[in-house]
Order: C-alpha cells, then sequence, then structure tokens
C-alpha cells in the first residue's frame, strides 16, 4: 500500500463529506445562523433601540456591547457548527445502521478515517465563522470596532479553534449513543457556550474568582479569547500566547481521545 | 499446491462479561483460492465473529488468521485492500445514492474518479440496479439493499469475498436473486466464504461446507461427502401423537432401519432403501397417532442434527 493510496482513500472521503454537505447546506447554514442572528437582533439592535442597553463593565469602555460579542459569538458560531458536523452524524454512523462500515473496510488505518472526520468537521466550522461574522457585524445598531491586527494570529487562531472544536465533536460523536444526543447538547453544548466567554471578556471575569478559574477547562474561552486578540485587541484579553498554547493543548488531547473513541467504537 | 487463499489457525475470541461469552472456542479452517466455501450453524454458532476476525474488525483472542498469507491482526491494511464484505445487516450509506454508494467505495480503495465513475457504471449494469442509480440508499427495500451491498463488496476486484448471512430475511424472490448473483461470482473464480443457517444456501452454493456449533468447527467436507456421514439415504419423519420406546424398539428391529432418533414431536428413522421401508414404518407407527409422515433424502440440516441433536433454527 502506497501512501498516495492511502491519501487517494482518504481524498475520496473527503469528497464523500462534501457531497452529503452540499446536500443539507440549507438546513445546515439555517441552524449555525439563528442563534447568533437573534442573539445580536435583540441584545445588539433592538435593546439599544428601546433604551435598555446592556453593558460591559470595566475595561470595555466606549467600545460597546456589540463590539464585545462580535469574537464570542464567531468562535460559538464555528464550535457549534463543527460539533453538530461530525458527531451528529457519526452517532448514527455508529449506531444501529453501522454505516461508518464501508469506510472502515478501506484500506487505511482507522486513526485516519477518525482525523478525516476531524479535518472536515474544522472546514464546516470555519465556513459557519465566515457567515457568521458579517450578521455581528452589520446588525447591530451601535458602531462595532473590528480590526485585524495580526492576520496571523487570527489564522492561526481560526484553524486552531476549528480543528479542536472538530475533536471535540469527534469525542461527543462517539462517546454518546444517538439516543442522547439532544441531552449531549443540553449539557455539553449548552453549558460551554455560556460559559465560553462569549457574552463577556475574561478578564471581567476576575469579579467572580472561581468562576474565572473555572471556565479555564472550557475549551471555547480559548477560541472566544484568541478570536478577541486578533480581531478586537483593544478590548480586554488573553496573552495571545496563552489561548494559542491551550487550544494546541486541547486539539491535540481531544483529537487523542477522539481518535480513540473511534477506534473502540469500530473495532470489537 | 497452491497457498490457501484464508488460513484460520486455533482461532479463539471471548467478550468480557457480564456474562463472558465464548464466541469461538478454537476454530480450524483452510479456504482454496477460487473456491466458495460455506459456514453453515445455527444463529450464535460463532459464524459472524469469524467473518469480522478475518476482515479485521473484531480481534481475536488468540490463534491466527492469513489471508493470501497475510496475518490479519498485523496487516489490517492489506488485508482491505483485497476483501470484499457483505454484512448481514444493510450497512449502506444512507446519506448517499446507489450510485454514490459504489463509487465512492471506488474512490475509498484508492481509485481515480473516472475510473470509479467507470466501474460503478458497469456495476449498476451487471447488478440491474441502473434505474435506481438516483435512489437514496434509505429507500431500498431489503432485498435491493443486498444486491447493491454486494456490487459495492466486489467493487474494488477483491480476491476475496466474504458474505455473511447475506440472505437472511429476505423474501423468497430477492434470495433467489441473489443466489443467481453469488453463483455467477463463482464463475468469475473469486473465492468466498459464505456464512448462512439456510442449509440450502449452503448446499446450493458452496463447494464445501463447514459445520459450526458453540464456536468450534465440527466437520468439514463437501456437501455430498457430509450427507454420506448419515449413513443412511432415506429419511423417514413421523409426527406421532404418543412416543413410546416400544415403538422405537420396533422400528429399530426392522431390517432396512439404520436408526431411530427421537425428537420433540416425533420420530426420525434413518433407513437404508426406500423399496420395502415405509410400510412396515406406517403399520407399526398407526397405533401410536401417527399424524403426519415425511420422506426425505439426507440434508445438511440432518447432518447437523445427528451432530449436535438439535435443529438448525432452533
Amino acid at each position: 500500500m502506497t501512501d498516495g493510496t492511502t491519501l487517494r482513500a482518504l481524498w475520496g472521503m473527503v469528497l464523500r463529506d462534501l457531497t452529503v454537505l452540499r446536500r443539507n447546506f440549507l438546513p445546515l447554514m439555517v441552524r449555525t445562523v439563528m442563534n447568533p442572528l437573534l442573539f445580536v437582533f435583540v441584545f445588539t439592535y433592538v435593546f439599544p433601540t428601546i433604551g435598555t442597553g446592556v453593558g460591559v463593565g470595566r475595561g470595555g469602555e466606549g467600545l460597546g456591547y456589540a463590539t464585545v460579542v462580535v469574537p464570542g459569538l464567531v468562535a460559538v458560531g464555528m464550535v457549534f457548527t463543527a460539533i453538530s458536523a461530525v458527531a451528529l452524524p457519526l452517532t448514527m454512523e455508529l449506531g444501529a445502521t453501522r454505516e461508518i462500515e464501508d469506510r472502515v473496510l478501506a484500506p487505511v488505518a482507522l486513526e485516519l478515517v477518525a482525523l478525516e472526520k476531524i479535518v472536515v468537521a474544522a472546514v464546516q466550522g470555519i465556513v459557519a465563522g465566515l457567515v457568521v461574522f458579517p450578521l455581528v457585524y452589520f446588525i447591530p445598531a451601535t458602531p462595532v470596532h473590528v480590526h485585524v491586527a495580526s492576520w496571523p494570529l487570527l489564522i492561526l487562531v481560526v484553524l486552531l479553534a476549528s480543528l479542536a472544536a472538530g475533536a471535540l465533536g469527534l469525542v461527543l460523536g462517539t462517546s454518546v449513543r444517538p439516543q442522547q444526543i439532544g441531552l449531549m447538547f443540553a449539557v455539553v453544548v449548552v453549558p460551554i457556550t455560556f460559559l465560553g466567554c462569549v457574552y463577556y471578556p475574561w478578564a471581567l471575569l476576575a469579579a467572580i474568582p472561581w468562576l474565572q478559574h473555572l471556565v479555564l477547562i472550557n475549551p471555547l474561552v480559548y477560541m472566544s479569547e484568541g478570536l478577541r486578540a486578533a480581531l478586537t485587541p483593544d478590548l480586554p484579553h488573553m496573552p495571545p500566547g496563552a489561548s494559542l498554547g491551550a487550544l494546541v493543548a486541547q486539539t491535540v488531547a481531544l483529537g487523542w481521545l477522539g481518535v480513540r473513541g473511534f477506534v473502540r467504537r469500530t473495532l470489537t | 499446491m497452491t497457498a490457501a487463499a484464508l488460513e484460520i489457525a486455533g482461532l479463539t475470541r471471548t467478550f468480557a462479561g457480564p456474562p463472558a461469552v465464548t464466541a469461538l472456542a478454537g476454530v480450524d479452517l483452510t479456504v482454496r483460492p477460487g473456491e466458495v466455501f460455506a459456514l453453515l450453524g445455527p444463529n450464535g454458532a460463532g459464524k459472524t465473529t469469524t467473518v469480522g476476525v478475518c476482515t479485521t474488525r473484531v480481534r481475536p483472542t488468540a490463534g491466527t488468521v492469513a489471508l493470501d498469507g497475510i496475518d490479519v491482526a498485523r496487516a489490517p491494511v492489506r488485508v482491505k485492500q483485497r476483501i470484499g464484505v457483505v454484512t448481514q445487516y444493510n450497512t449502506l450509506d444512507r446519506a448517499c445514492t446507489v450510485f454514490e454508494n459504489l463509487y465512492y467505495h471506488c474512490r475509498y480503495h484508492g481509485w481515480g474518479g473516472r475510473e470509479a465513475a467507470g466501474r460503478t457504471g458497469e456495476l449498476l449494469a451487471q447488478f440491474r440496479l441502473a434505474d435506481r442509480a438516483a435512489a437514496m440508499a434509505q429507500t431500498l427495500s431489503g432485498g435491493l439493499a443486498q444486491r447493491v451491498q454486494l456490487a459495492r463488496a466486489i467493487a474494488h476486484r477483491p480476491s476475496m469475498l466474504f458474505l455473511d448471512e447475506p440472505t437472511a430475511g429476505l423474501d423468497p424472490q430477492s434470495r433467489l436473486a441473489l443466489w443467481e448473483l453469488i453463483a455467477g461470482l463463482r464463475a468469475q473464480g473469486i473465492t468466498v466464504l459464505l456464512t448462512t443457517h439456510y442449509m440450502e444456501e449452503a448446499d446450493r452454493l458452496s463447494d464445501r461446507v463447514a459445520i459450526i456449533d458453540h464456536g468450534k468447527v465440527l466437520v468439514t467436507g463437501t456437501a455430498a461427502e457430509l450427507k454420506q456421514r448419515v449413513g443412511a439415504d432415506t429419511i423417514v419423519e413421523l409426527q406421532l401423537e404418543r412416543l413410546d420406546d416400544a415403538l422405537v424398539a420396533r422400528l429399530e428391529a426392522l431390517p432396512p432401519v439404520r436408526r431411530v432418533h427421537r425428537g420433540e414431536h416425533g420420530l426420525r428413522v434413518f433407513g437404508t432403501a426406500r423399496d420395502g421401508l415405509i410400510p412396515p414404518i406406517v403399520e407399526a407407527a398407526l397405533p401410536y397417532g401417527l399424524a403426519d409422515l415425511r420422506i426425505h433424502e439426507p440434508t445438511l440440516e440432518t447432518v447437523f442434527i445427528q451432530l449436535t441433536g438439535r435443529e438448525l433454527r432452533d
């Protein structure tokens, strides 16, 4: 078996996933867009317009809430989409229908089949980020201040964040039964969203020290803070080195767990 | 002497409990290149686990499997290149069409786009699926789905094909259609390991048969050889209202009768010649409420019953 065959086989799996994605593109986009769209509409358009502002507290003076939530909502869009992209179909494919079988029987190491899932999920996460960004930039009634301080930093954060999210999706998809998928969103996805420094910068959690420390186990914190450093550098944010380092560590750890889970589920 | 296509030696597999289950208790088998080999046994005999190990999806507890001389546990990727698998359950990609199931299967085996599309067209025609090419896999009936699974399994031109209970749960017409297709593959010289609990399927499709029960191979040979082991050429099954040792003794004393087996609902009389066999049996059985009488030649099912004392579909 030459490496060329392995790469061609994996490319075949990517093409298959893209075919399925194209078929489900519209519902997928609706799912991706609905949450951030309603959030920015209510909190950054309706509230300021009717005179019920939501503040940012110390550190974000003058920049407004609409600016604070831009990086967070982009991060949530990416994470939510990447997790859904791999976890939802995978629970089915590994479940009663065993649809994964044909890819398990492809002449490729099982670990690579699992990694392909992460990569395709990451690509969908990036697309979701690109779709969410204009929404959260143009809808708010108050001005949004975004400028990219460093393109390499932005690209690195986006890549790592989407890979970490894809890996998290693989972990969830291989450890949850199809009947529990709704529960998984309630128990995992919703809490990491609300406690992911999406709607407030991490630095401001200093007012609640136990929470500030607790949320550090949440991968979304580093994605939001990383994007904050890249997109809204004038707002308080974690040092880019810290969020990048944590993202690398989490991508590796979640990737390892997810791949291991995949092999366990496919090899009896 | 050609090397074996598949060599299974001392294969065991236990599943951790509770309760712990021994699915395979030391299976030895040799499948020769180009033959159709049937593994016949009841549900739970270890057929699917055997196929699972041979196709790299189940780890053995002990023992080895070599496919074309390649160790399945050590080099799964090389083995996967050479095998095609049809499982008992429909594992078609539900998110894809029939065409895509075949096309992407070829891509997973490293084929280029044009080759894969060409081969898919060929298979759709060969398996009479052309009018279903655009149908989503989840809309197919059981018979059609198995046909697509068979087409998919041979798409990359494997040297060995594993068919795990390929016709289980199919209606008789779909079963016959699939049998025809499998017989066609045999003519193309592909080696096949077929598992089944239908004795007609093993009898009709295979060159050799192994009977498996409780994770062990009981006997191996051609269907004709196995039937000869029964030591009788006519079997008379009697359904009786009452069973009695005296009747068994009386039947066993008849000259053409070799043996009498007691079953749940009646007796099975093994005889050597049909002429003159039936009248004395009927005469002896009438006082015991003879409800039904069936005469047949030995089948693989008879062989199984003789070996295990149970029926195949128990």
